[in-house]
C-alpha cells in the first residue's frame, strides 16, 4: 500500500541524511521525498511518499520517530489528507499544436511560464494522478523534459501537526 | 569564565562525572590532549589501536553501568573506531567518542587526515554531531551523554575540528538537557501492565524470556522476585547472561536459541505464554521464525518500540523501562495476589521441563585431550560467579555462555548482535579498569585473540591482572564447525595452526605465559592463573574438532537440535 507521510524534523545539518540512510539501510523505498522549512525556521517538513504492508509501515514510522532529531510523524490514510506536486513541463509548440496545447492546459488549469520560439515550460499542480493524466496527454506533442517535486502534503481541517 | 574549546570539553566530561578515558592522541586532538594534564581525576587509558579503545570503553560500560568514553584523533584514529562503535551500537552500550577532525575550513577539502567520520558512523551510532562553533560546545557533550545513556543505550559520536577546540568562549555548564524530539518512555501503560499480570496469572505454562534490556535497566532484582514468587522459569538470550541466577535449578533455564540448552529452547516452543523482557528476537534466538512460540501468547516489554513486533508479531507489547515495568508489575501482583501457592499451580510445567532437562542435558566427554567446556567449567568453578567474564567470538563464546554458570548481571561481557572477533580483550582491560579488584577473564580463541592481542601492552602499561584463556583448538572453530556440517568438512582457510608461540608472547611482554596439554594441567593452571598479580596468557590446547551443541541449524525452528 502507498502511504504518504508528513514528518517534522529539526532544522539540522545531516537531517536529510539520516532520513535517507535509515530508508536506504533497512531496505524500504521512498518514492518520493520533499523537504522544506515550515514558520518556525528551526523546524522543517518532510512529506515522503513511501510503499509497504501494515508491518513495514509500522517498522518505518517507528524507526523515523527513533531518529533524535525528528519531531513528529504522521501516516496519512486516505482521504485526509490533500496532497500536490508541481511539475514543470517543456514541450515542442508549433502552429499545428499550439491550440490544442493551450486548451489542455486551461483544462488542466496549468499556466504556461515561459515562452520561446519552438517550445513552452508549462506549470501544473496537482496530485500525482492529475500531473500523470496531463503528461500523457503532452506526451504526443513532443515533451522534451519533465522535472517534478516530491509531493507536499497536509491534513484537512483545523488539526495541526504541532 | 571564560575557556578554550579543549578546556570546555574537559571541564564537561568532569561534570559529567567521566572517571576514564580510552584514547590514543594525534595532530587533531592534541590540544585537547595538551590540556588534559590540567585535570587530574580524568585518568586517560593510551591504548594500542583506536578500536581497543571503544572495545575497552564498552567493557568498562558493561560491566560498571556507566558510559564509556573515548578520545581519538581524526581520520584513521576516528575511521579505527568504526567496528568498536558498531558493536556497541548492535548491543545497546552507552558510549560517548569523541574524535578529532580537521579544522571547520578546511572540512570537505580531503585535507590531511580528514574522514567524513560523523557520515561513516551516522548508520552505526545512536546519534552522532559534527561541532562547528565553540558555543554549541558543552551543550553538545551534555546531549551526548544524555543521549547515550537513557532510552534504549547507544554510541554517541561528537566529532571535534581543530579550530573549535582552540576557540574561546564563556563556559557555563548545563545543567539540563531538553531536547524537544527526544523522550523515551520510561514509565508502562498502568492498563497494559494489568492486562499483563492477568494473562500471566491465567498462563499454565508461562516462561520468561529475559534480554540484554534486563541487565541495562539493572532490573535483575525484580526479574527474580516476578520469577520467584510466581514460579516461572527463565531463559536469557546470550546478553542477557547474568540477569538470573543460574545456579538456581529449578526455574533456571539457561540461554535459548541457536546454541541454546535443550530445556530452554522446548520450553520456548511449548509455553503457552512468552514474556519477553528487554529481549529483541533475535534470529540466533528465534530460528525459523513461524514457529518460535507458535503456540503462545507473547507479551514484550521493551524500552524501543522499533524492537517491538519488528520480527515477531507481539499480543500484547509495553513500552517502557524494564525494571520500572516489572516493579510496577510486582505491585499490581501484590494487591492482586491470591494467595495461591504458585509451585504447586506450575508444578506439572515444571516437571516437564526438568525431564527435559534430564534427557539431554549439556554433557561432553572428557577422554585424554582436553575438552573446551572442561576449562570453561573449571573457571566457573573456581571463581563462583564472581568474576567478571569477557570473551572472543566463536566456539569460545558459545562454550562459556553453555558452561560458565553465570549468577550475577554484568559478569559476562560478549559481542552478540556484530559477533566482533577481537572484542574480548580489550573489553577486560576495560571491566578491570572499572574494577581494580576484581578477577577478570578473556575466554578467548586461538583466532580471535590475535585481532586485538595488541592491547597486551595496555594491560602491561596500566598493570592490570586480567587472565586471558586460549581455547587453542588451531582452527577458525565455529566457522569449521560449520564448513564440517554443511559444507562437506572443506576447512578451507579455517586452519589456525600458524600462531604464536602463546607463551613466549607472553613473556615477550614480560608477563606469565602457561600452558596446558593435558586434562590434568588444566585445574594447575587455572590456579596459577589467579593466584599471580599481573596478567597472564594460558594457553590451553584443546581437542582441534569439537563441535559445539546443541545447534540450531540455520532457519531450522528451535526445538529441531542436533544434539551431537
Ligand atoms: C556466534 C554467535 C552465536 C550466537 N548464538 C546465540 C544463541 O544461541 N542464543 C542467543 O540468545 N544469542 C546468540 N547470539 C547473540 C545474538 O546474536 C544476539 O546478540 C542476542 O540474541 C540478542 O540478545 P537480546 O535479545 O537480549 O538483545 P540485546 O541486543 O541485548 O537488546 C536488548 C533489548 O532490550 C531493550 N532494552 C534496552 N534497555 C532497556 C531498558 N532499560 N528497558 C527495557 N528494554 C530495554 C532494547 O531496546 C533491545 O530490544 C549469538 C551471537 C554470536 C556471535
Ligand atoms: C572480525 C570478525 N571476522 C570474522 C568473523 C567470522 N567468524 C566468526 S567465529 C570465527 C572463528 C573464530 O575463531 P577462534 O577465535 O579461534 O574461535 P573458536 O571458534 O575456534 O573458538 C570467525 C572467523 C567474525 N565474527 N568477526
Ligand atoms: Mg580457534
Amino acid at each position: 500500500m502507498r502511504h504518504t507521510l508528513s514528518i517534522l524534523v529539526e532544522n539540522k545539518s545531516g537531517v536529510l541524511s539520516r532520513v535517507a540512510g535509515l530508508f536506504s539501510g533497512r531496505g524500504f523505498n521512498i518514492e518520493s521525498l520533499s523537504v522544506a522549512e515550515t514558520i518556525d525556521p528551526m523546524v522543517s517538513h518532510m512529506t515522503i511518499v513511501t510503499r509497504g504492508n501494515d508491518q513495514i509501515l509500522e517498522q518505518i514510522t517507528k524507526q523515523l520517530n527513533k531518529l533524535i532529531n525528528i519531531i513528529k510523524v504522521v501516516d496519512f490514510i486516505n482521504g485526509d489528507f490533500v496532497d500536490r506536486e508541481i511539475a514543470l513541463v517543456k514541450v515542442s509548440v508549433n502552429d499545428s499544436n499550439r491550440s490544442e496545447l493551450l486548451s489542455i492546459i486551461d483544462i488542466f488549469r496549468g499556466k504556461v511560464v515561459d515562452i520561446s520560439l519552438d517550445s513552452y515550460v508549462i506549470e501544473i499542480t496537482g496530485d500525482e494522478d492529475k500531473i500523470k493524466a496531463i503528461i500523457t496527454l503532452l506526451k504526443p506533442m513532443g515533451i522534451k523534459e519533465v522535472t517534478r517535486t516530491g509531493t507536499v502534503a497536509m491534513s484537512r481541517g483545523s488539526k495541526t501537526k504541532n | 569564565m571564560r575557556l578554550k574549546g579543549a578546556q570546555i570539553l574537559l571541564e564537561t566530561l568532569v561534570r559529567e562525572k567521566t572517571e576514564v578515558v580510552f584514547g590514543y592522541p594525534g595532530g587533531a586532538v592534541i590540544d585537547i590532549y595538551h590540556e588534559l594534564p590540567n585535570y587530574p581525576s580524568l585518568k586517560h587509558v593510551l591504548v594500542r589501536h583506536e578500536q581497543g579503545a571503544v572495545h575497552a570503553a564498552d567493557g568498562y560500560a558493561r560491566a560498571s553501568g556507566k558510559v564509556g568514553v573515548c578520545l581519538v584523533t581524526s581520520g584513521p584514529g576516528a575511521t579505527n573506531t568504526v567496528t568498536g562503535i558498531a558493536t556497541a551500537c548492535m548491543d545497546s552500550i552507552p558510549l560517548v567518542v569523541f574524535t578529532g577532525q580537521v579544522p571547520t575550513m578546511l572540512i570537505g577539502n580531503d585535507s590531511f587526515q580528514e574522514a567524513d567520520i560523523v557520515g561513516i558512523t551516522r548508520p552505526c551510532t545512536k546519534h552522532n554531531y559534527l561541532v562547528k562553533d565553540v558555543e554549541e560546545l558543552a551543550q553538545t557533550v551534555k546531549e551526548a551523554f544524555y543521549i547515550a545513556e537513557t532510552g534504549r543505550p547507544g554510541p554517541v559520536l561528537v566529532d571535534l575540528p581543530k579550530d573549535v577546540m582552540n576557540a574561546f568562549c564563556e563556559y557555563r555548564y548545563p545543567s539540563v538537557v531538553k531536547l524537544r524530539s527526544y523522550n523515551p518512555t520510561i514509565k508502562g501503560h498502568t492498563g497494559q501492565i494489568k492486562r499483563i499480570m492477568a494473562e500471566i496469572l491465567k498462563a499454565e505454562k508461562p516462561v520468561l524470556y529475559a534480554g540484554g534490556g534486563v541487565i541495562s535497566s539493572n532490573g535483575s532484582k525484580e526479574l527474580i522476585s516476578l520469577a520467584r514468587k510466581l514460579s516461572i522459569p527463565v531463559t536469557t538470550t546470550l546478553m542477557g547472561l547474568g540477569a538470573f541466577p543460574e545456579d538456581d535449578d529449578d526455574l533456571s533455564l539457561g540461554m535459548l536459541g541457536m546454541h541454546g540448552a535443550y530445556r530452554a529452547n522446548m520450553a520456548a516452543t511449548n509455553c503457552d505464554l512468552l514474556i519477553a523482557v528487554g529481549a529483541r528476537f533475535d534470529d540466533r534466538v528465534t530460528g525459523k521464525i513461524d514457529e518460535f512460540a507458535a503456540l503462545a501468547k507473547i507479551i514484550h516489554i521493551d524500552i524501543d518500540p522499533t524492537s517491538i513486533s519488528k520480527n515477531v508479531q507481539v499480543d500484547i507489547p509495553i513500552v517502557g523501562d524494564v525494571k520500572a515495568t516489572l516493579k510496577h508489575m510486582l505491585e499490581v501482583f501484590e494487591k492482586e495476589d491470591r494467595k495461591e501457592d504458585w509451585g504447586e499451580v506450575r508444578k506439572d510445567w515444571l516437571q516437564q521441563i526438568n525431564e527435559w532437562k534430564n534427557t539431554y542435558p549439556l554433557e561432553y566427554v572428557q577422554k585424554d585431550v582436553i575438552k573446551p567446556q572442561f576449562i570453561v567449567e573449571k573457571f566457573s568453578e573456581a571463581t563462583k560467579g564472581e568474576a567478571i567474564i569477557t570473551t572472543e567470538v566463536g566456539q569460545n563464546q558459545m562454550w562459556t555462555a553453555q558452561y560458565f554458570k553465570f549468577i550475577k548481571p554484568r559478569t559476562f561481557l560478549t559481542s552478540g548482535g556484530l559477533g566482533t572477533m577481537g572484542y574480548g580483550l580489550p573489553a577486560a582491560i576495560g571491566a578491570q579498569i572499572a574494577f581494580p579488584g576484581r578477577v577478570v577473564i578473556d575466554i578467548a580463541g586461538d583466532g580471535s585473540i590475535q585481532m586485538n592481542i595488541q592491547e597486551l601492552a595496555t594491560a602491561v602499561q596500566y598493570k592490570l591482572p586480567i587472565k586471558i584463556a586460549i581455547l587453542n583448538n588451531g582452527y577458525l572453530g565455529m566457522v569449521r564447525q560449520w564448513q564440517e556440517l554443511f559444507y562437506q568438512k572443506r576447512y578451507s582457510n579455517t586452519v589456525m595452526d600458524i600462531v604464536p608461540d602463546f607463551v613466549k608472547l607472553a613473556e615477550a611482554y614480560g608477563i606469565l605465559g602457561l600452558r596446558a596439554t593435558e586434562p590434568k594441567e588444566v585445574v594447575s593452571v587455572i590456579e596459577k592463573a589467579l593466584s599471580t598479580p599481573g596478567p597472564v596468557i594460558m594457553d590451553f590446547v584443546v581437542e582441534p574438532e569439537e563441535g559445539v551443541y546443541p545447534m540450531v541449524p540455520a532457519g531450522a525452528p528451535i526445538n529441531k537440535m542436533l544434539l551431537v
